[in-house]
């Protein structure tokens, strides 16, 4: 396989503290267009820790992260940030949405900042992605009239606004009730199976896990399977 | 588009506490009237206090001092070169006040470039007879319309009208103080008696008040010809010569070079009346350091609020890092908030600034020692209201400044992660 998306070689980290401790250890794996995997462990094995880093907002670790075959080490913070704009898309285990904007608008602001299309044309793909998910019904509402699950669904919304290489969530269903899990769950499946988006989930959900294409397994800051 | 985009962000968070963001620029609009009011207000009555003085003084004035003989009999002794002169014996003499070869003085002065007018002047020292009483004072015999033109008179004649002095043969203008000792009306006749024991009987055409009591105790005016006639003196006879210079920078240098090249002496206006440059500028200063510090506090406020902000909105601020935004596109949405809060206060400031300065130049100001203000001065000059919203700029900016720094650095790791 050629298409290598991200790729991590040999990262380690330590937390400095009274006592240093080394939470990720020579991890390396990659993932490939298309895939749809997960990280899953324990809660304290470094699966968080690991997609931080994964995600260019951690930039305190040794080792190496190639992201579309571009090293990531050296670059400034502007950069990173323009990295993480254009290519990676972010569902946290909050939705974090801005209270100040409608729903419609929230979903817009990653492309907004990108500048790449109209403000028309990102309305449009904002309300077709919406349509999507089942809430274009709620696009002009404010993000605090919206339900929990239909937040995580506007995170989800957002975070595809770009047409990222890879989408990471963190724990995305950790918050919502089993109802509003299943429905988050099944988008990514359809944006996995029907898009052909790639998708990087950390969990530690087993159920979640098993459904996915590549399960990455954590113990103690180092990769197991 | 992007600049677009953070403007339209920073609106956002700012509305979201759109109380303290008004609050915020209250605080600066409020600094900023009290800025222009009270330099306004300290600048009128600083201009007004000089007036009392500065307009009628002189920028130069040639005059004969007495003093006495420079070569005392002592040195012109050989043997006693040498040696150090413990014997002065001789007195000032001859007591000649009046400037030798006045007109080609005149002449000379009035063709130099620098020189805006001049104004020949007796002074000369007399008692007002008072029922039987004599009071001492000081007749100044002066050139009416130079007088006028150059150093305001018709401004202090309260009663009266000024013109008559020149119109009106053996007439004079009495300080109203000296006036209401004297129980003198318009059109009475006075009688004064000079050094010399000469006795005048004078016309009184009105009443001169300078704000000075003490001053209009003493002096009168009269016309030139009134006073070389009430000394006996020939028409030459002019005591001192009072110069306005167009730059009154300029007046210690050209008093020197007057005195040298006259041989008179020449005093400059900085020298008599250094004092009021003195207290004009600490006055300024004062105001400018109480101006400065409503600024700085105004400063604090918006420091405040925006730090506010920040703790508040570090989820949202969190957001925009791990979506794309770097920190510095973060610090400017802050900064923008800390600047329009200071453009919108510094404006609202400006004009209440101004109105409030207008509002005190109504309140009525009548005071005996000051005939011609009715209300309280106040100076208008553009230069405060520059200085003012240049700094209440610059100090929204540094409150901005350091707040906007600490929001760009927020690691988004550690809130996210904090949940």
């Amino acid at each position: 396989m050629s298409d290598k998306v991200l790729e991590a070689i040999k990262i380690n980290k330590h937390f400095a503290g009274a006592q240093v401790q080394h939470v990720l250890k020579d991890v390396s794996f990659s993932i490939n267009k298309g895939d749809f995997a997960s990280i899953v462990g324990k809660s304290g094995c470094g699966k968080s820790t690991l997609l931080y880093i994964l995600s260019t907002m951690d930039t305190d670790y040794e080792g190496d992260l190639l992201i579309d075959n571009e090293p990531m080490r050296l670059k400034t913070e502007a950069e990173l940030a323009r990295v993480r704009n254009e290519k990676i898309g972010f569902v946290f285990q909050f939705h974090y949405l801005l209270n100040e904007f409608s729903v419609v608008r929230n979903v817009m602001i990653p492309g907004l900042k990108l500048g790449k299309y109209s403000e028309k044309e990102l309305e449009d793909s904002a309300m077709e992605k919406l349509k999507i998910f089942g809430i274009d019904d709620q696009a002009r509402k404010m993000p605090n009239q919206l339900s929990g699950g239909q937040k995580q669904r506007v995170a989800i919304a957002r975070a595809l606004i770009n047409d990222p290489l890879i989408i990471m969530g963190d724990e995305p269903t950790g918050n919502l009730d089993k109802k509003n899990s299943e429905i988050v769950f099944n988008l990514f499946q359809k944006l996995a199976r029907e898009y052909k988006q790639t998708l990087l989930i950390v969990t530690h959900d087993m159920e979640f896990a098993q459904a996915t294409d590549h399960v990455i397994e954590m113990e103690d800051g180092r990769i197991i399977k | 588009m992007r600049y677009k985009l953070l403007v339209n962000i920073a609106v956002a968070l700012s509305m979201a506490r759109w109380k303290q963001t008004l609050v915020a620029a209250v605080g600066v609009t409020f600094s900023i009237t009290m800025f222009i009011t009270l330099l306004g207000f300290m600048n009128g009555l600083n201009d007004m206090l000089d007036g009392l003085i500065l307009n009628r003084t002189p920028h130069i004035k040639l005059y004969n001092e007495l003093k006495p003989s420079l070569v005392q009999p002592v040195q012109l002794a050989s043997d006693y070169k040498d040696h150090y002169h413990f014997i002065r014996s001789v007195k000032p003499y001859g007591g000649r006040l009046e400037i030798y070869n006045v007109n080609p003085i005149i002449d000379a002065v009035l063709k130099d470039e620098r020189v805006l007018g001049l104004a020949p002047k007796i002074s000369t020292q007399v008692f007002y007879t008072v029922g039987s009483v004599d009071v001492a004072g000081v007749i100044n015999g002066v050139d009416v319309e130079a007088e006028n033109n150059l150093f305001f008179f018709s401004t202090y004649v309260t009663s009266g009208n000024y013109i008559d002095l020149k119109n009106i043969p053996n007439s004079i203008i009495l300080g109203k103080a000296a006036a209401d000792k004297m129980l003198a009306k318009i059109g009475d006749v006075i009688q004064v008696t000079t050094v010399t024991g000469e006795q005048q009987q004078l016309k009184v055409v009105g009443y001169f008040q300078s704000g000075i009591n003490d001053l209009d105790k003493v002096q009168s005016y009269s016309s030139l010809n009134t006073a070389q006639k009430l000394l006996g003196e020939s028409r030459n006879y002019i005591t001192d010569l009072q110069i306005k210079l167009k730059d009154i920078e300029l007046a210690p240098a050209m008093a020197k070079e007057y005195s040298a090249l006259f041989g008179i002496d020449a005093e400059d206006i900085q020298t008599a009346n250094s004092q009021f440059e003195t207290g004009s500028s600490v006055r300024s200063t004062i105001s400018y350091a109480v101006g400065i510090t409503l600024l700085i506090v105004a400063g604090f406020g918006i420091y405040n609020i925006l730090n506010m902000m920040i703790y508040e909105k570090m989820d949202s601020i969190a957001i925009l890092k791990a979506t794309g935004f770097s920190g510095t596109d973060v610090k400017r949405i802050f900064i923008m908030i800390a600047l329009s809060i200071g453009v919108i206060g510094v404006m609202f400031g400006l004009i209440f600034g101004f109105l409030v300065s207008s509002l005190v130049d109504q309140i009525p100001f009548n005071t005996a020692a000051l005939p011609r203000i009715k209300t309280f001065p106040v100076n208008y000059n553009p230069k405060f209201y520059i200085i003012g919203a240049t700094f209440g700029i610059f100090t929204t900016y540094l409150a901005g400044y350091l707040p906007s720094r600490k929001a760009s650095k927020v690691d988004p790791v550690v809130i996210i992660r904090g949940k």
